[in-house]
Order: C-alpha cells, then sequence, then structure tokens
C-alpha cells in the first residue's frame, strides 16, 4: 500500500529526511516514534503534500502510484489521510459544509453519486458517535473554540467520514488527557480494517496502549535506525531514546 | 421629463462643469460661490491621503438629460419585494419609477434647504448644482412591508449626476431601503450624491448600498445620519464594483438606548479604488454601535478604511466596537486603515481592531488535504470571510444578489 524508499527531504537549508525507508501493507498499523527533532512531523508533512518541504531524493508509492506527484487533494481523494498534530481553526466555515464538500470530492473522485442530504446527515451521524463527539460541534465553525481534545476527536471523526485506506496520525495523543485519548484510540481502533492501514506518529508509548501496533519503528536523524514489534515501544518507555542514539553515532 | 423646479438658470463657468453640453438646471449661487473659493482635496489633506481627486478635477462633466431608452434595469433586484424610484442622471424618472403608493410614504422633490457650510468641495459641488431632489417621509409608527429601492443609474457620456436624498422616518416606523448605483458599461460618469437621513425615536431602519458602477466611473457618495433615542439603525455599504468609489458616512446617535450597525465589504481589483471613512458620534449614555469592515483586494487595487468613534463626555456606558479586517490577494494590492477613537467618557467600552493580511496558507493546506481543490478551498474562505458582512444584510433577496453578483464577477474564487 505505502512504499517509501530512500526519502530524503529539507525545509529550507535544513536538510531533515535522510534516507527513509518504510514498507505499509494493508491492514497493518505501524508506529513511528522518535526524539524530537528526528523528523516524525517531516515524514507526515512531506507525505501530506505540504509545500513547504522539499523532496530531494528517494520516492514514495501509495498503491502503486507516485505519490509525490499528486497534489494535496488528490492525494486525499485517493485514499490518504493525515491527522493534524495542531487541526487549524477556520472561522466562518461550518463544519457541515466543509465535510460536505470533501464528502462530495472524493466521492466524485470515486466515480460515485454525491450523498443526497438525508444520507450525509446518517453518515454523520453515524460517525460523529465512533468519537463521542457532540452534534452541536459538527455544526460550528472548523475547530474554532474546540478544545485540544475536541479538535483531535474532529480529526478522527473526519477520518471517519473520509474513509480513508491510510490513516496518518501525526502527534494525535499530544496534549491529550487520558479520557480523550481512550475516545480517539477508540475510534481509530473502529476504522481498523484488513484494507486499512495506519502510520502512528507519537513521542510516547502511552498511545500504543490503546491503539496496539504490528510494528514499531524508530526514527533518528532522519532515517529509521530500529524496528520491531510492540514490545519495543515498551523498551523505549523504559529506557528512553539515548541507548538507541549512542547506538546508532556510535556507528556513524 | 420633469425639471426639479422653475427657476432655472443656465450655469455659468466652472471648470469641471461642461456649461456647453449641460441642460439646465437651477444654480445655487451661494454654494457655487462656497466651491470656487475652495480648493479640492488633494493627498496633503489628511482625510484624502490615500485618495486622489485629479482625475476627476481634470475632466470636464455635463449635467445630462435621460437617454431615451436606459439599461437601468441591470439594477434592478427581481426577487426583491419592492417599491422602485429610479434616477436617471440624478433625476427621478416617473416613468421607469414605480412610486410608493402607501398613505404613509410620502415623497416629494421639492427643494430642500439645508446648511450652506461645507466641509468639502464635493459637497459644495452637488448643493451648487444639484440635479435633482428626492424627499422621502416615513409617517410615524408606519411598518413598511414592501422596501423601497432607490436606483441611481448614470447613462450619458461624461455626466455628472448629483441629487440630494432626504429621507425622514417617523417614530416608531419600521422600513427598509435598498440604494443600487450603476452606470452605462461604456460611458465614464461621476456620481456625487448626497443623503442626509433622519431616524425618529424607536424606529427600526436599514439601508442597505449596493455599488455597482464600472472601472471608469467615480462615485462618491456623502451619508449623513441623524439617529434619535431607542432606534435601531443599520448600514450596509456594499461594493461590488467600480473604479472610484468613496463612502463618506458620518452617523450622530442623538439619544440613549441606539442600536446602531454599519458594516461594508469591498472587493476592489485592477486598479480600482475604494474609500470608506465613517464618523460615529455617541453623544448620549446607552448606546451601541457595531462596525464591520471587510475587504478582499486583488490585482494593484487600493483599499482605504478610516473609523472615527467620537464617544463625547456625557455618552457613558457607551458600547462600541470596531473591526476592519482585509485580505490582500496580490503583491500590488494595498490597504490603508485608520482606526480613530476619541473617548472622552470614563465608563465605556470601546474595541477596535484592524487586521490586513495574506489568505491563510495553513487553512488552504487543512482544507486541500481533506480532498478541496485549492480553488475550492480559496472559495471556501472567502466567502466565510465576505459572509461574515453579508450576515448584517438582513434581506434575503438583497444578501443572495449581492453573493450572485460577487459570483458572476469570479470575485469570490480568486
Amino acid at each position: 500500500m505505502l512504499h517509501i524508499k530512500g526519502l530524503e527531504a529539507k525545509i529550507e537549508d535544513k536538510q531533515i529526511l535522510n534516507g527513509l525507508s518504510l514498507e505499509v501493507k494493508p491492514g497493518e498499523v505501524h508506529a513511528i516514534m522518535g526524539p524530537n527533532g528526528s523528523g516524525k512531523s517531516t515524514l507526515a508533512s512531506v507525505l501530506a503534500g505540504r509545500e513547504d518541504y522539499e523532496v530531494t531524493g528517494g520516492e514514495v508509492l501509495f498503491n502503486g502510484q507516485d505519490l509525490l506527484e499528486m497534489a494535496p487533494e488528490i492525494r486525499s481523494r485517493s485514499g490518504l489521510f493525515l491527522a493534524f498534530q495542531y487541526p487549524v481553526e477556520i472561522p466562518g466555515v461550518s463544519n457541515m459544509n466543509f465535510l460536505k464538500a470533501a464528502v462530495a470530492e472524493k466521492r466524485k473522485h470515486l466515480g460515485l453519486e454525491p450523498l443526497t442530504a438525508k444520507e450525509f446527515l446518517k453518515l454523520v451521524n453515524e460517525k460523529s458517535k465512533l468519537v463521542e463527539l457532540d452534534g452541536q460541534l459538527a455544526n460550528r465553525a472548523v475547530n474554532e473554540g474546540f478544545s485540544g481534545g475536541e479538535k483531535k476527536r474532529n480529526e478522527i471523526f473526519q477520518m471517519a467520514m473520509l474513509e480513508p485506506t491510510l490513516g496518518i496520525l501525526d502527534e494525535t495523543d499530544s496534549g491529550l488527557d487520558i479520557d480523550a485519548l481512550r475516545i480517539v484510540a477508540n475510534g481509530v481502533n473502529a476504522l481498523r480494517s484488513p484494507e486499512r492501514s495506519f502510520v502512528v506518529i507519537t513521542h510516547y508509548q502511552r498511545l500504543l496502549d490503546y491503539i496496539v501496533p504490528d510494528f514499531v519503528h524508530v526514527l533518528y536523524k532522519g532515517r529509521i535506525v530500529k524496528s520491531g514489534t510492540k514490545e519495543l515501544a515498551l523498551e523505549l518507555e523504559e529506557r528512553g531514546y539515548d541507548w538507541i542514539k549512542e547506538e546508532v553515532d556510535a556507528h556513524a | 421629463m420633469l425639471m426639479p423646479n422653475t427657476m432655472e438658470e443656465t450655469i455659468t463657468t466652472l471648470s469641471i462643469v461642461d456649461t456647453d453640453r449641460s441642460v439646465a438646471v437651477k444654480v445655487d449661487a451661494s454654494a457655487k460661490a462656497a466651491l470656487e473659493s475652495m480648493r479640492w482635496p488633494t493627498t496633503r489633506d489628511e482625510d484624502w491621503k490615500y485618495t486622489r481627486t485629479g482625475r476627476i478635477t481634470k475632466e470636464q462633466w455635463a449635467i445630462l438629460e435621460a437617454p431615451a431608452q436606459s439599461n437601468w434595469q441591470s439594477m434592478s433586484i427581481p426577487a426583491l419585494d419592492a417599491w422602485q424610484i429610479v434616477l436617471i442622471n440624478g433625476r427621478v424618472d416617473h416613468a421607469q419609477s414605480q412610486l410608493p403608493v402607501d398613505a404613509n410614504i410620502q415623497v416629494t422633490e421639492d427643494e430642500v434647504k439645508t446648511s450652506q457650510t461645507f466641509t468639502h468641495s464635493f459637497e459644495a459641488l452637488q448643493r451648487a448644482y444639484c440635479t435633482g431632489h428626492l424627499n422621502i417621509v416615513i409617517a410615524d409608527k408606519a411598518q413598511i412591508a414592501k422596501s423601497i429601492h432607490i436606483i441611481h443609474y448614470n447613462d450619458g457620456n461624461k455626466v455628472l449626476s448629483q441629487p440630494q436624498l432626504n429621507i425622514t422616518i417617523g417614530a416608531f416606523a419600521k422600513v427598509h431601503f435598498v440604494e443600487s448605483f450603476g452606470s452605462n458599461a461604456t460611458e465614464q460618469s461621476f456620481g456625487n450624491r448626497q443623503l442626509n437621513i433622519s431616524v425618529g425615536e424607536n424606529a427600526h431602519v436599514s439601508w442597505d448600498k449596493i455599488q455597482d458602477m464600472h472601472d471608469h466611473d467615480f462615485l462618491m457618495n456623502d451619508d449623513r445620519v441623524a439617529v434619535a433615542g431607542s432606534a435601531q439603525f443599520t448600514i450596509n455599504t456594499l461594493t461590488v464594483d467600480g473604479g472610484w468609489t468613496r463612502n463618506q458616512l458620518a452617523i450622530s446617535l442623538d439619544g440613549s438606548n441606539i442600536e446602531a450597525s454599519l458594516n461594508g465589504c469591498y472587493l476592489p481589483r485592477r486598479n480600482q479604488l475604494v474609500d470608506n471613512h465613517t464618523k460615529l458620534d455617541h453623544r448620549f449614555p446607552h448606546c451601541n454601535s457595531h462596525e464591520l469592515y471587510k475587504g478582499l483586494l486583488d490585482d494593484s487595487s487600493t483599499g482605504v478604511f478610516n473609523g472615527k468613534v467620537y464617544v463625547h463626555l456625557d455618552a457613558q456606558k457607551t458600547n462600541a466596537y470596531q473591526n476592519n479586517a482585509n485580505i490582500l490577494l496580490s503583491e500590488q494590492a494595498q490597504m490603508n486603515t485608520k482606526p480613530e477613537l476619541e473617548i472622552y467618557a470614563d465608563d465605556v467600552r470601546c474595541s477596535h481592531g484592524t487586521t490586513t493580511g495574506q489568505m491563510d496558507e495553513e487553512a488552504l493546506f487543512y482544507l486541500q488535504s481533506r480532498g478541496l481543490s485549492y480553488e475550492g478551498a480559496r472559495k471556501l474562505l472567502t466567502t466565510a470571510f465576505i459572509n461574515d458582512v453579508l450576515a448584517h444584510v438582513e434581506n434575503t433577496a438583497v444578501r443572495e444578489h449581492v453573493t450572485n453578483r460577487f459570483e458572476e464577477e469570479g470575485l469570490l474564487y480568486i
């Protein structure tokens, strides 16, 4: 599904990704962990198509297609979803109108008929329950005045509405209390299926108690330096990142 | 064609009025003398710092009769249930108008004596060569169900239209006015219209201005409003199109418990200029004012906003809110904004804010990452930005008409 090979990227003059490779198959959940500044959010941004980053090498195939050649909206319509670390507040644009437009674009891209108002509303009701999102929030302006937890739940709600094949969660756990974390994780778990994959980017192991990954990777200095199963996350929780840094730096 | 008065004189020379081409109107000699003794404002004058008048004063304008046929209907709003008063070249055209048939609405065209002191040359020019009067009186307690739509249409080569509107709204009356400004697509015009509104106690008045001229046109609006106690007054200045547009709006709150709302949106492009000067006088305690002006500026256009709010010594418990927000869509677009608050009372709540910036790239990317195209995302953001102002236009037909015009001009997609 997602095939990243030797990805290199920089922002302004700063090289952040240095030959990152990762293979994600359908239905798998991959966790990407790493110390601050290792390139975790850069990876998410590059995959979603943020323009500030310049890809200087490597390739990314998404369902066999060159992802890096696609505009951000085409990536989305093709089934990629990024849950933002900092969801953007957009005053004046209602969550509903925005989602209606997003769902319509996606269906058009897939050659499907647009949903009727009734079908759309039914979908909203169904999906908002997944993250225990108050109906009131759906009618407010996008993220405006939402608490940190509400913003993250809104991200997962949008993901549920758009039914991507690949969900990238960029530090979705940051700033969440344990209850909000559980709600968000439950929402993600409800969306897990044999066809849908996730890349979960996180600094802490805590989230992985709730969203149990198939693989855990450690990102350091812009490349994956260690891969393992969920036990690796526990080890990192216990020992921190220093031992990995030392290991890598000793080889360098 | 109705002439404003029987005492007509032929215009004598004034450099900007082309006396050879002009039809006879009654000349106000003292206003003319005052005009000749004044100089036209230049960018050295603080109130005209960004708005040049040179292109107006170097022209020769003429006062013209209405042509046999005029395309003023383009200004009409079919969905609006309204009496329609059509002024062609600054004078009421009875044949084209559907004047109100309502005992509570009195329409006359007599000359009204007004002050002979002039704050600027445009005012003196208007008074010296008034092309027509339109006086409307709404009776006390009248609840006017239909809107009153005043349509100004300039039609003729270098035509100067200078009507004076005097509107008196009785106590406890409720009425909605729409005032549209349009022009012939090929001939240059200069509209210089004076509006005086007197809002009676407890009256409820809303006034929507739709300015929809062409790049070659000049439009000066001098709006003066006196509001009596406990009244509600809303004025929305919606500038759709036009080369040079200046709105000079002064509202005096002459009683307590008044709710005043003044809003505007402008979407200039190419070399257009839109200038909104507002002045709000809080003279009595316990009044609320709400002011919101928003602009989307493209190409090499220029915007000006100057919002004066005076809270006089006696105006305790004033609540005054002012906001001016702008988005520059091009590197060459320019916005000059200046709030001016003068507060002499000590127990008041006044807030003001101005912002001028680019489109929010982060919001654009967020919307794109959810599948919206770049154009679709921009449209969603610009529409939301302008809808903030249009939300103050209560009449659905007017709101939709203006939204449609913005869409026709492709302004929300830019």
